[in-house]
C-alpha cells in the first residue's frame, strides 16, 4: 500500500504534555556522551544563564517521535513501519529544553513524495511548553522502502 | 565550561578527530533515554530477520554523539541553535562494539549575528555514515 498523499498539510492535535526532569536529561546526556555540566549540574546551568539543567539538542527527537506516533500508526496513512528508515533530521532550537518544562508537540505532515520506488515522508513537529513558549522545530524525513511485490 | 568567544573562532578551524566507542549497552541506554525501542537497535536475531547484517545504532544516537563533540567545542550545549543531517549509512554494532570518528570544520562565521556554521563528518570503519551534517552555534 502506498503512503497516502492526502495527509499532506494535515496537522494533528497537540501531543503531550511530556514532563522533562533532571533524571531524563542526565540519562540522555550520558547516552550520547554529552559531558557538559549544564546537563547535570543545576549550578553550572544557572551560571550559563539557564533556569535549570538543559537537554542536549537532540533530546528534542524524543518528543518529536512521540508526536509522530499518531500519524505513522494511522492505518489510513498507509505507512508500513516495518519498512521505515530514518532519512533526515533537522532541528531549529528556539531555546534549550530545560528540566521543569512540560513539552507539547504539534505535528504537521509537510510532504509525501516518491523516489526510486520508495516513499519519502517529511513531517514537522513544533515543540513548545504548555505555556506556549516555542522550544524547537523538528523536521524529519522517513523513508518507507518500497516492496518487492 | 563557558561558551567560546566568537572572536576566537576562525573559518577553517578544525574540531577533533574525536573517537567515540559504541556498544550494545550504549544502544540500550540510548533506547531508554530516547524512547526509541525499535528492536533492530538491540536484538541481533531481529535485525538479521529484516535483512540487516547485525544490530545497528540508532541514527539519532550517531547524530547525538556527534553533536556532543560540537557542543563540547562550543563550550555550552545550549548554544546549538540548528542541527541537521542525513542518515546515509548504518553503524553496525556487533557484540565487540564499534566506534565513530567525528571531525568538524568551521565553514562560516557571521560576526553580526554570532552564528558559526560547523560542518561535521562522522565515519565508522572509514565509511561516512552521515551526510550534510551541519550544526549552527550562536556565540557572543
Amino acid at each position: 500500500m502506498a503512503v497516502n498523499a492526502d495527509f499532506v498539510g494535515r496537522t494533528y492535535p497537540p501531543d503531550g504534555p511530556h514532563p522533562v526532569d533532571a533524571a531524563l536529561v542526565a540519562a540522555f546526556a550520558a547516552a550520547v556522551g554529552a559531558d557538559d555540566p549544564v546537563h547535570t549540574d543545576p549550578e553550572a546551568a544557572r551560571a550559563a544563564g539557564y533556569a535549570d539543567v538543559i537537554a542536549p539538542p537532540t533530546l528534542a527527537v524524543r518528543f518529536a517521535q512521540a508526536a509522530d506516533r499518531a500519524y505513522v500508526t494511522d492505518p489510513e496513512a498507509g505507512i508500513d513501519y516495518s519498512r521505515v528508515v530514518h532519512g533526515e533530521q533537522r532541528f531549529v532550537h528556539h531555546r534549550p529544553i530545560t528540566a521543569g518544562d512540560e513539552v507539547v508537540g504539534t505535528l504537521t505532515v509537510d510532504q509525501v513524495r516518491q523516489a526510486g520506488g520508495h516513499s519519502m515522508v517529511t513531517t514537522r513537529t513544533e515543540l513548545a511548553t504548555t505555556e506556549g513558549e516555542a522550544l524547537a522545530t523538528c523536521v524529519s524525513t522517513i523513508v518507507v522502502r518500497g516492496g518487492e511485490d | 565550561m563557558a561558551a567560546r568567544a566568537l572572536d576566537t573562532v576562525t573559518v577553517g578551524e578544525t574540531i577533533g578527530p574525536v573517537t567515540i566507542p559504541v556498544t550494545r549497552e550504549t544502544l540500550v541506554a540510548y533506547a531508554n533515554a530516547s524512547g526509541d525501542q525499535n528492536p533492530i537497535h538491540q536484538d541481533e536475531d531481529f535485525a538479521r530477520s529484516v535483512g540487516l547484517p547485525d544490530v545497528i545504532a540508532h541514527g539519532m544516537w550517531t547524530m547525538g554523539a556527534a553533536g556532543s563533540v560540537v557542543s563540547r567545542w562550543a563550550g555550552d550545549a545550549g548554544r546549538v541553535v540548528e542541527y541537521g543531517t542525513r542518515f546515509t549509512k548504518p553503524v553496525v554494532v556487533p557484540v565487540s562494539g564499534n566506534e565513530l570518528v567525528v571531525e568538524g570544520t568551521v565553514k562560516a562565521v557571521d560576526a553580526e549575528t554570532g552564528r558559526v556554521t560547523v560542518e561535521v563528518t562522522v565515519s565508522a570503519e572509514a565509511v561516512k555514515v552521515l551526510g550534510r551534517c551541519v550544526a549552527v552555534v550562536r556565540l557572543d
